[in-house]
């Protein structure tokens, strides 16, 4: 019996090793582009069949008062530090203006006080962290579709890019300007706004002030803080890195559904 | 020895189909992939909470984080109010030769480094082939009648005087030999059953229900559920009863014949040794 027990050890710590060596060769693989290009199929997949399943309408859940969480993280810049924004800031944002461009038959720039003059729409929504933490806020503002109705888009136009204040990662070319893109579908759902106010007050710079974007049924990265610039464009591979994020430059999906 | 015993014999049965037996080796890929990729994507928060939302200032039951004790800094692992050190593989442990801060150690995850979008691009490939996997298993099993004839337990099977007998059975490492090795037993079809129609099912749905996007088209799971934060839990939890199945699952495969265990689920046969069903004549 003991033999057969030694036997069977040996067995099972013969197996860990091998798991182990399998394991380390693994992040051969993970570095492997065809197998980086293979496993980027399933985000395709996703977001289709998560845009059949849903529709391009159905709203994102709405949560009560009660629900507010006491505190919401602020989750990657908490204060940009460049001297355009903080210029902006020592004034209260009341030079600070939205410039709406790109593909748009009447480009045009929207003050803070003419944005918070447009329709508005509140809504008590959860932020899904990609890390995996959620925060329940509040949030006031104006309807992406109001503003894209109010320029007018070309008919080539196929996305909508943000561009914000903070440089999140420093680097010499100037490739770590934090920037987001959505497309039309969600560009246009009724939940999609560029909110100026959270829980009920002006919006605070660690959450993005004066303006930021909220599109409800996708993670915390395509939530962009700190809006300067929305531009209309027909596809993303002149921005950047070409995958129409920061983030998404960086190696994450840019359909955020999940 | 009764010498007027027929020696049994040897007969190699079918005992897995072929469905059976690409589905679950299939399964075996998709599992230990998602659970090493899982890790890596829990490894980018190491806590865990109840309810709707969760974060650093909210309430965790479970979190995994390296603390400072007075010079030295260790590896701490709460779960509720209970603290355990961990130092070395939970919450603080060696990353090239230096004690670096992280939920579940480097051999854990996928890829062994922190790399949260490798881990989910991983995650959600290996998601989209288990789930075709388990349909088209679960598909053949209803059609092909295999739930029915193998893994439903019958009435007899599920009396606690029988249960019982194949509890003790178990324990001791005695496995069931000849025309009862033609079949599953009882708690093997239990467990299967949990596993297949539960545990599974259990991962998939609470993994959805961590999905902004399937939150809308779904909103009853947060309700069912909890929250997508009870559901993030009860994802995890889920997953660590899958490894404490496969655990048993694989020691039992060893315990009771490796080698006709491993020729059953790769070629189908297994070999049982039974009586003749006539007595040969002198």
């Amino acid at each position: 019996m003991s033999r057969l027990i030694t036997r069977r050890r040996f067995l099972i710590g013969s197996t860990l090793t091998a798991s182990a060596l399998a394991l380390s060769g693994c992040d051969v693989l993970v570095e492997n582009p065809s197998v980086q290009q293979a496993l980027r199929m399933a985000e395709g997949l996703t977001m289709r069949t998560q845009r059949l399943l849903i529709g391009d309408k159905t709203l994102a859940r709405e949560f009560t008062m009660a629900d507010i969480s006491p505190t919401f993280r602020a989750n990657g810049t908490s204060m940009p530090d460049g001297a355009e924004y903080q210029a902006l800031l020592s004034q209260r944002f009341s030079q600070w203006n939205l410039e709406v461009g790109g593909l748009v038959e009447r480009p045009t720039k929207l003050s803070l006080a003419a944005i918070k003059a447009m329709p508005s729409r509140t809504q008590i929504t959860r932020h899904d962290c990609v890390e995996g933490w959620s925060a329940i806020g509040q949030w006031t503002g104006v309807p992406l579709a109001a503003v894209l109705d109010k320029v007018g888009l070309k008919p080539q136009a196929r996305y909508i890019v943000f561009h914000c204040a903070d440089e999140y990662e420093k680097t010499l070319d100037g490739s770590g300007w934090y920037y987001e893109s959505i497309d039309l579908v969600d560009a246009y759902h009724p939940q999609t706004i560029l909110a100026h106010s959270m829980n009920g007050r002006d919006l605070e710079v660690p959450h993005g002030a004066p303006l930021r974007l909220r599109v409800e049924r996708q993670l915390g990265y395509k939530q962009a803080k700190y809006l300067m610039r929305i531009e209309a464009v027909a596809d993303l591979s002149g921005l950047y890195g070409g995958n129409g994020g920061f983030w998404e430059d960086r190696g994450y999906e840019w359909y955020a559904g999940i | 020895m009764d010498t007027s015993a027929t020696p049994a014999t040897r007969t190699l049965i079918r005992r897995h189909s072929l469905t059976v037996r690409l589905s679950h080796w299939l399964n075996v890929l998709c599992m230990t992939v998602l659970l090493f990729s899982g890790l890596q994507i829990f490894n980018a928060h190491p806590s865990l909470y109840w309810g709707q939302y969760g974060a650093d200032d909210d309430p965790s039951f479970i979190s995994m984080q390296a603390v400072e004790d007075g010079d030295a800094v260790k590896g701490v692992t709460r779960v509720g109010n209970l603290r355990f050190d961990t130092t070395g593989v939970l919450g603080l442990s060696n990353v090239d030769g230096e004690q670096t801060a992280r939920g579940f150690p480097a051999w854990a995850t996928l890829p062994s480094y922190q790399d949260l979008a490798t881990g989910r691009r991983w995650h959600f490939f290996f998601a989209w082939l288990f789930v075709i996997n388990g349909l088209i298993y679960m598909v053949y099993g209803f059609l092909a009648r295999h739930f029915r004839r193998d893994l439903l337990p019958t009435k007899n099977e599920l009396s606690p005087s029988h249960l019982g007998h194949e509890i003790a059975d178990h324990a001791r490492l005695r496995f069931p030999k000849g025309e009862q090795a033609r079949h599953y037993n009882a708690l093997q079809k239990l467990t299967y059953l949990l596993v297949i129609f539960v545990l599974l099912p259990l991962m998939i749905a609470t993994g959805l229900t961590m999905s902004p996007s399937f939150n809308a088209f779904a909103p009853w799971l947060l309700d069912l559920f909890g929250g997508r934060q009870s559901a993030r839990t009860l994802h995890f939890l889920t997953a660590f009863s899958l490894v404490a199945f496969v655990v048993v699952h694989v020691a039992m495969v060893l315990a009771s014949g490796v080698f006709n265990n491993m020729r059953s689920m790769i070629t189908g046969r297994y070999a049982i040794h039974v009586q003749p069903q006539r007595e040969p004549k002198p």
